[in-house]
């Protein structure tokens, strides 16, 4: 039986409708994560699991018991917060102390239970700090270990990472996912960044105006975008009208043909592969690992991702090239 | 340019400066002349050793203490919540608590003997204790502008709805995040809004005076209408005690707030 279930919840402020008929169920342990970009409604669903909105209708269940309307300290989930919300008056100890104070736990099993979680979010030595003592990512930690030294059921993370900067955050990413693993937490994420969602996720919910657009594994999402939404929000989809598609490849379709840049394979101008198209490279960017090239072919322009294995292989603009594409990386969507 | 500039803000800090201290100085001055031949402390020996001004000072300070208190325990809640839960309401709360301001305290106190007089349902003019009581709620009424604003602005500083989400989900009631995580963080904020109430209350005349008890402000308003040098001493003993409330505030808020510390 799924963990948490989500029955047709609705969520309306005034006439504004923000989260509409969203369901959802999870499993124990599963790591589930909310994609959209702001205002789609992730982040108002995440804080009416947590209990600090009522939804206008539907059903919450954890566990099989109903926790819709139960106030958040019962329902026994942990949250972490964008901004943190560490208490400023408490050092580090005690802010992770906090939760097992509430709950009348004796002092030594508190120091135990503290000492433990530091010990996994790798802070020892900052016991006695304050919160404005330490860096961004610390911060971060303490409210993560906050939230776990609870034993909560489930874990709430409301875009932990994103006023880090982006080593730290990849870090965080990789131990968050680690401990999270460990405990076998159950476990929803909310973030805009899809790179964040496909590395971490078991399963994703891409969101877009109060509306689920697309649910599943995080392979699934990527390489079969369900909506022109989808393909737009996650990667780099090339993504051609019905006349540039008709054009281009030949083919009659309905709504938009996504591609993706990596799927486009570049051969040389004078390949004598059958089914390739003309190009000319327009312009390109290194991003590091990867060169991404703007390639016109009769009058469309594709971005092409390419591996950047050696110098020798930056293509200069102007460069006429012959590209290939499998029917199979060939996508409708509407 | 920027040496112009520099040396017109010098120029206004020296005439704030005199503007302030002068009076002062001239006050002083005229209170060390007690004793025909020289300076000399006599007018303060005068009214250190006045019995009348050890009772009236100590009973304004132990108003002024109480009313502190009260006055925080009613504001800080009301602020929190209308922060909170009722944003909309802040602007008539805003309003509410500036009415002292406005309304003269002459108006209270009117009020208070229809209300509360010996021959009304509620005869607590006709008791010192009550009396006193009733003082005392006058006085949180006209520390409320001043009480309001600081914790209002102190609450505002720590982003209170996310700090009590994040104490409600790790299963904190009510009264354990007021105490635990909203007073502690807005201890600055009270501190300099009690400053305000103690300075208010220790001069304060019009209802001390009109509900007869015996506050410093009516023993001030005594001792000047019949005394030369006595006031003058007066005056800057109350600056001087002002001053020093001022700093000892300071102090406290210096060593309450863990920011200071260096790590």
């Amino acid at each position: 039986m799924a963990y948490l279930t989500i029955n047709n919840l609705h969520k309306r402020f005034d006439d504004h409708v923000v989260v509409h008929d969203f369901n959802m169920s999870i499993e124990q342990g599963e790591f589930v994560t909310f994609l959209g970009p702001s205002g789609c409604g992730k982040t108002t669903v995440l804080r009416m699991i947590a209990g600090f909105e009522t939804p206008t209708s539907g059903q919450i269940r954890v566990g099989g018991d109903d926790i819709t309307h139960q106030s958040p300290q019962k329902r026994g989930i942990g949250m972490v917060f964008q901004s943190y919300a560490l208490f400023p008056n408490m050092n580090v100890t005690q802010n992770i102390g906090f939760g097992l104070k509430m709950r009348k736990c004796d002092s030594a099993e508190i120091a135990r239970k503290v000492a433990e979680v530091i010990k996994l979010v790798e802070l020892s030595g900052k016991e006695g700090h304050y919160p404005h003592e330490l860096s961004g990512g610390q911060r971060q930690r303490v409210a993560l270990a906050r939230a776990l030294v609870v034993e909560p059921r489930i874990l709430l993370l409301d875009e932990p990472l994103s006023a880090l900067d982006a080593r730290i955050r990849k870090n965080l990413r990789e131990q968050i996912r680690d401990i999270q693993r460990r405990l076998g937490l159950t476990t929803i994420f909310v973030t805009h960044d899809q790179e964040e969602a496909l590395t971490m996720s078991d399963r994703i919910f891409v969101m877009n105006q109060g509306k689920v657009e697309q649910e599943g594994r995080a392979e699934m999402v990527y390489t079969q975008p369900a909506t022109e939404f989808v393909a737009r929000f996650m990667g780099n989809y090339n993504l051609l009208g019905a006349a540039d598609t008709n054009r281009l490849l030949g083919l009659d379709i309905q709504g938009h043909m996504a591609i993706r840049p990596e799927s486009i394979h570049v051969l040389d101008a004078h390949s004598q592969q059958a089914d390739t198209l003309a190009g000319t490279i327009r312009q390109h960017q290194l991003l590091g690992s990867i060169i991404r090239y703007q390639i016109e072919s009769a009058g469309v322009t594709l971005q092409v991702d390419r591996l950047n294995r050696s110098a020798s292989d930056l293509m200069p603009v102007g460069t006429q090239v012959r590209l290939q594409i499998s029917r199979d990386d060939m996508r409708e969507v509407r | 340019m920027k040496s112009t500039s520099r040396m017109g803000a010098w120029v206004a800090m020296a005439i704030g400066t005199l503007y302030f201290l002068l009076p002062l100085i001239a006050t002083f001055e005229f209170s060390l002349k007690m004793n025909r031949d020289g300076y000399s402390f006599e007018a303060y020996k005068v009214v250190l050793s006045d019995p009348g001004f050890q009772a009236t000072f100590g009973y304004s300070t132990l108003m002024a203490v109480l009313t502190i208190l009260v006055g925080i325990l009613l504001v800080v809640p009301t602020a929190y919540w209308v922060q909170l839960k009722l944003p909309r309401l802040r602007p008539l709360v805003e309003f509410i608590t500036l009415l002292p301001l406005v309304i003269p305290a002459i108006v209270i106190v009117f009020g208070y003997l229809k209300l509360y007089n010996s021959s009304s349902w509620l005869p607590l003019t006709g008791n010192e204790r009550a009396t006193d009581f009733l003082l005392m709620c006058s006085y949180v009424t006209l520390a409320l502008p001043y009480l309001y604003r600081s914790i209002d602005a102190g609450l505002r500083a720590i982003d209170v709805r996310t700090l009590t989400e994040a104490a409600e989900s790790l299963g904190a009631s009510w009264p354990s995040i007021l105490l635990q995580v909203i007073f502690p963080n807005v201890k600055s904020a009270i501190l300099s809004g009690a400053f305000l109430t103690f300075a208010v209350v220790i001069g304060e005349f019009t209802m001390a005076s009109l509900l007869g008890r015996p506050a410093f402000g009516p023993y001030l308003q005594l001792i000047g209408a019949n005394r030369a040098y006595e006031p003058s001493a007066l005056a800057i003993i109350a600056f001087m005690v002002t001053w020093a409330s001022m700093g000892l505030i300071q102090v406290f808020a210096r060593n309450a707030r863990p920011a200071r510390k260096t790590a």
